[in-house]
């Protein structure tokens, strides 16, 4: 056994025919936390420690968590939703409790000696991505077109027949929508720059597929923002204030969310791409 | 509104308010740390949003009606599709 691995005494290694689902890193925590929250497999989750951070895991049974069993279930919407409010519930519940990088979903190690192996390959990034993150929250800003809020061009006059008329009506029709686009992306953009100069991070997702989001209208921003816990006063006043001088957009808040979108140091570098090698 | 999309109330009950399943899937599959897992490497290194989208689509789709006909270009960067 390596001695890298520092298990809590009170509920050992990694069961035979299970994988270590990690949830995140973090610098210290409670054990009454870990004993209270519920990792992939329904039990307690576990700290493994080394290089003086913390990785919490969980015990994900390779039936279901191993790679092809994987590839399967991301595809079935039920077990992706179990999974991602699981992962979710343990990401938020450390987060409340300190700073924490959380993992990506589905990031399963063999064993604790190569989550531990982790830990100390990547310290010096790890720490610093702590460090930045301590008392910061991610806040999300949605913002959807409000139709009819954009101006409209008026009807074109012209000759010919029922045909034509029918063309030209379609063709301003085509037009005003690009303007409409046109304009609420330009929106999108001034509120995102807005808001990135409140926060200490920011970033946009891809806009969500209203197929995904059930949304009436499209999305324009998708935004995600690092506010310091102390500042979100002030965020949010910006929002409503931003959400006023933009009618032509609905905007919508979220979180505080754990800080999944600013989990990386950027620029992205090639330290980000160290993989383990192969067993 | 779709259903299985919707806020859940079985997300954590104390400072973070439930979230809708589209938001968090934002978060979860597409940032957070990629510290590669032994196990997941192969998944890894493809687009899990992709994969997981294509799942999702097809899944709503049986729930939901079709995609409006005015719906715009953006919605494009998330069309469901098979990674390379």
């Amino acid at each position: 056994m390596s001695s890298t691995a520092d298990v809590l005494p009170a509920t050992g290694p990694a069961r035979p025919g299970c994988g270590v689902w990690l949830h995140g890193v973090t610098r210290d925590v409670d054990p009454a936390l870990l004993a209270t929250t519920r990792g992939m497999d329904g039990a307690a989750v576990r700290a493994v420690r080394a290089a003086g951070l913390v990785a919490v895991v969980s015990a994900a049974p390779l039936c279901e968590y191993g790679e092809e069993a994987l590839r399967r279930n991301l595809e079935d919407l039920a077990w992706l939703e179990r999974a991602a409010r699981t992962h979710h519930a343990v990401v938020a519940a450390l987060s409340r409790a300190a700073a924490v990088v959380p993992a990506r979903l589905a990031t399963v190690h063999h064993d604790d000696t190569r989550v531990a192996g982790q830990l100390t390959a990547r310290r010096v990034e790890l720490t610093a991505v702590l460090d930045r993150l301590t008392g910061h929250d991610e806040w999300g800003v949605k913002g959807y077109v409000v139709p009819g809020a954009t101006p409209r061009t008026a009807e074109p006059a012209g000759s010919g027949g029922a045909g034509a008329a029918y063309l030209r009506r379609r063709r301003a029709q085509l037009t005003a929508r690009d303007e409409g686009q046109r304009i609420a992306a330009d929106a999108a953009l001034s509120v995102h720059e807005a808001l990135a100069g409140h926060a200490v991070a920011a970033r946009r997702h891809p806009p969500q597929d209203r197929r995904l989001s059930g949304a009436s209208t499209a999305m324009v921003l998708n935004g995600a923002y690092l506010v310091g816990q102390g500042a979100v006063a002030g965020f949010r006043r910006l929002v409503d204030s931003l959400a006023g001088r933009h009618p032509e957009l609905r905007l919508e808040l979220t979180g505080p969310w754990p800080p999944y979108s600013f989990a990386e140091e950027r620029p992205a570098g090639p330290a980000l791409a160290v993989r383990e090698p192969a067993c | 509104m779709t259903t299985s999309l919707a806020p859940s109330s079985a997300d954590d009950p104390l400072a973070y308010r439930p979230v809708a399943l589209v938001d968090l899937l934002d978060r979860v599959l597409a940032t957070g740390v990629v510290i590669s897992g032994d196990i997941t490497i192969a998944i890894a290194e493809v687009d899990l949003v992709r994969i997981s989208l294509r799942a999702l689509v097809a899944s709503v789709g049986a729930l939901a009606p079709p995609e409006p006909p005015d719906a715009v270009p953006a919605d494009v960067h998330r069309a469901p599709e098979m990674p390379a």
